[in-house]
């Protein structure tokens, strides 16, 4: 291969880079962000996972076969996270902001309702085993699809299913289970 | 959709990055470029010779190969924000207009 053809694939693959990067920022940062329960850390996993994509960029798009690669950047963040929280004997936190009410304001009862209601899903979702709570992150704030999820997780698109459908249902029981408490409390 | 889905839709919402996110990284890269570029610099034939100095250039290769490709993402995005330009046509323009500089480097080599 000439320079000038190594010059120009390099170009290009740059080019591809800087799409996915401007595509999937949001969806990595959301990821991120619901995983380690702040900003400070979203930030710092968000940057890692692309510098860590950028170096195997070339290898990744040859290998996907023309399939998103929205779910090896996810998957990237993944492993880091754990890592991240494997190495320092670390545990996410799991109070997180009420994101959904900043950027979805309403009136004011309906911000005190809303809140109440919204912290009792968080605090839900925080108290999911990783895989579970995983998956209805990847569903519901980046909306991927159960094969996405599937090829994120490293796992069987059935085996996706079933795992996301176990999350929604205990965490139902959950939310059924403190509505029943408040109920007799009242 | 059930109760519970509703619910999680409106609790997990995507986050918006920071403004500064891609700045941030965008310096990131340039530093990863940057010492793999000295790197290369500092290289020289005689080096081979030396066992010792193998690993060392290996290493900065590695780097090398991802790092130049991020001079050349982050020197298209600075010549892109200058010509304040927008869409992938434009970034293609700058792009193209980094791989001649490029080429004109590895030809000087």
């Amino acid at each position: 291969m000439d320079v000038d053809q190594a010059v120009t694939d390099k170009a290009k693959l740059d080019g591809d880079f800087s799409e996915l990067y401007r595509d999937h920022l949001r969806d990595v940062y959301s990821y991120a962000y619901y995983r380690c329960g702040n900003h400070h850390d979203a930030e710092d996993l968000t940057e890692q996972t692309f510098l860590q994509a950028y170096r195997h960029f070339e290898r990744a798009q040859a290998e996907s076969d023309g399939r998103p690669l929205r779910p090896w950047l996810i998957r990237i963040a993944h492993n880091l996270a754990a890592n991240y929280y494997r190495d320092r004997s670390r545990r996410p936190q799991t109070q997180l902001e009420d994101a959904a009410v900043i950027s979805d304001p309403h009136g004011t009862e309906e911000l005190v309702e809303g809140r109440e209601e919204l912290s009792e899903v968080l605090a839900g979702v925080a108290a999911l085993a990783d895989d579970r709570r995983e998956a209805l992150i990847m569903r519901f704030a980046l909306g991927m699809d159960n094969k996405e999820i599937a090829r994120a997780l490293g796992r069987s698109e059935g085996a996706t299913k079933v795992l996301i459908h176990r999350a929604i249902k205990q965490l139902e029981q959950r939310l059924q289970g403190e509505g029943d408490e408040g109920d007799e409390r009242g | 959709m059930s109760e519970v889905e509703r619910l999680l839709r409106g609790a997990l919402v995507p986050i918006e990055p920071p403004m500064h996110m891609g700045e941030r990284l965008e310096r990131r890269l340039t530093a990863v470029t940057d010492a793999a570029v000295d790197e290369w610099a500092e290289w020289d034939p005689s080096a081979l010779r030396d066992p010792r100095r193998w690993l060392r250039l290996v290493v900065a290769g590695v780097a090398g190969a991802g790092a130049g490709g991020a001079l050349v993402l982050v020197r298209a995005r600075q010549k892109q924000k200058r010509r304040e330009a927008r869409g992938l046509a434009a970034l293609s323009n700058g792009m193209r207009e980094v791989s001649g500089d490029v080429r004109r480097r590895l030809n000087r080599r």
